[in-house]
């Protein structure tokens, strides 16, 4: 049986549909990863599949129990870190790491090779209060105390939000050895860019699954030839290139802007069909898309 | 009109060994650089790396212990306290009141930075009209969608026409096809020679910038187009960049 099995889930606030028949399964020792932003449903599903939270309609098992009806034993097999930091600012680094034990009527000692790697970098802080420590360090400690318990299956709410480039890397190294050790983890992000660290990914807008698979065979599944394109003056080349007859989109891509086009139109069309002058530093290369360039089309049929 | 590096005539920011101390902690150590009118420059660096103390310094919130230059006009030592009207600023964490309307918001903000009834009345009319936003001028903030709203900080923060605004990880979480209105909503900013600072963790954000910058324990180690930094650190994406200056 999956680690974690939804069927159909749904749940509204009032009259925000947050979650709209959600379906996934999550595998032991496979990382799986929630993409979509702000306001997608993210959280509410992590709050249904952590017991904190009832669904309006479908089933969940986690660790193969039911979500509503044996809560108790799921929140004893499973660690959640919330997208909010949730420990207790005013303890020290080891007595929150203390206070999560004993709360799962377990010990630091017993359980402390799963650990090991990610306390060692903390512990030289560990009289420090929880609140005085940086993102990067926080976020540490919180995954520490959501493991002390030696879960079977661990949530991770947008834990890499607000951390730097180098801990939010390390973050990820983290979690590869952890779901080594046969742990099932559901981890959510709003940035696309973390998608391809994942086994499998689904990708979530207003509380539906636009598609579930690996992040390979997510890329492969873009329907257009696309062109990354960039000149002096991307924003006028933007307007104009959306007038094109050729262009199926063109949106902003950092420094470059990305052209999906229809299928029958050639690199050299598109160089001849813009003004050397206006653009005489044109540069126009095919590319491969992206989960990002994924993500925008799924959108845009939605 | 675009930002072109060859011309940099007319600059909004210029500091020279910009330095602020405290105690014996030195957390911004002598930084320089120019950022040019119309530019969009993208200020980096990791946690504690100095950035937030820099860019109080840099909008007139925090004076200098040392160093000197100029922001919107003004002396960053003698007159850092001027330098907040002449500058907006919009994170994407807080910005606007969400229990106020869409209209009561931009009479705020219009009012606090001083500006007289009418040019309030003036600026609420253009940026409804510019947003498409008048059939909900008088609707909470909190009910709009989320890119309506960043859209509508953007211009409130832009409401007494500063020449700089700062952007504090402006498009974080956010949708990726509001993401890239947000962008073209910045282009466009700056296309009216208006100066765009931006702070963020993002680096696939930074790929949007002119230039950006990487501060590192508290000193500014690299400063150029993504395009320049990407070659010069034979990367092929800004993350890469960072990780290689900052590991």
């Amino acid at each position: 049986m999956a680690a974690i099995e939804v069927n159909n889930i749904s749940r509204a606030y009032g009259q925000v549909q947050a979650l709209d028949a959600v379906s996934l399964s999550v595998e032991y020792g496979e990382l799986f990863g929630l993409i979509g932003p702000d306001g997608a449903g993210k959280s509410t599903l992590f709050r249904i599949l952590t017991t904190l939270l009832l669904a309006d309609k479908g089933q969940a098992t986690v660790a193969g129990h039911d979500v509503e009806k044996a809560y108790r034993q799921i929140r004893k097999q499973v660690g959640y870190m919330p997208g909010r930091f949730s420990l207790y600012q005013d303890l020290t680094v080891e007595e929150n790491l203390k206070f999560f034990a004993t709360i799962f009527n377990t010990t630091v000692e017993e359980n402390y090779n799963l650990i090991k790697d990610i306390y060692e970098q903390i512990e030289p802080f560990k009289k420090r209060p929880a609140g005085k420590l940086s993102g990067g360090m926080k976020q540490k400690l919180a995954l520490s105390c959501a493991l002390i318990h030696k879960p079977k299956v661990l949530f991770l709410d947008e834990p890499t939000t607000g951390v730097d480039a180098v801990s939010r890397q390390e973050f990820w190294d983290m979690l590869k050895s952890l779901k080594a050790k046969g742990i099932a983890i559901l981890v959510s992000t709003p940035y696309m860019d973390e998608a391809g660290m994942c086994d499998r990914i689904a990708l979530i807008q207003n509380g539906r699954i636009l598609q579930t698979d690996t992040p390979g065979k997510i890329v492969d599944s873009y329907p257009s030839p696309l062109y990354a394109i960039r000149s002096g003056n991307n924003y006028e080349l933007l307007k104009i290139l959306r007038d094109m007859d050729y262009t199926r989109s063109a949106l902003p891509f950092g420094e470059y802007l990305h052209l999906a086009t229809h299928a029958n139109v050639s690199i050299d069309e598109i160089i001849s069909s813009l003004d050397p002058a206006d653009y005489p530093d044109l540069e126009v290369r095919p590319i491969e898309p992206d989960i990002e360039d994924l993500f925008l089309e799924l959108s845009r049929e939605v | 009109m675009k930002f072109n590096p060859a011309d940099m005539q007319a600059y909004s920011i210029e500091v020279d060994h910009l330095t602020k101390k405290f105690g014996q902690f030195t957390a911004v150590d002598q930084i320089s650089f120019k950022v040019a009118k119309g530019e969009i420059f993208g200020f980096l660096g990791a946690n504690g790396a100095g950035k937030t103390t820099a860019m109080r310094m840099l909008t007139g919130l925090s004076k200098p212990t040392s160093g000197s230059g100029m922001v919107a006009g003004f002396d960053v030592i003698h007159d850092y306290e001027k330098i907040k009207t002449r500058i907006g600023y919009m994170s994407q964490k807080f910005s606007l009141y969400e229990d106020l309307t869409v209209k009561q918001n931009i009479r705020f903000f219009g009012g606090i930075y001083g500006l007289s009834k009418q040019e309030i009345r003036q600026k609420t009319d253009a940026i409804l009209h510019d947003l498409r936003l008048s059939e909900v001028a008088s609707k909470l903030v909190a009910s709009l969608p989320l890119g309506w709203k960043q859209r509508l900080a953007f211009a409130i923060s832009m409401v007494h026409d500063p020449d700089i605004v700062f952007l504090d990880e402006p498009t974080g979480g956010v949708d990726p096809m509001v993401r890239r209105e947000f962008w073209e909503a910045i282009y466009e900013a700056a296309g009216h020679g208006r100066t765009i600072f931006v702070t963020t963790h993002y680096l696939d954000e930074a790929e949007y910038c002119d230039r950006v910058s990487i501060m590192v324990a508290g000193k500014i180690e690299a400063l150029d187009t993504p395009a320049n930094l990407k070659k010069q650190f034979g990367s092929q994406t800004m993350n890469d960049v960072f990780l290689k200056l900052v590991r």
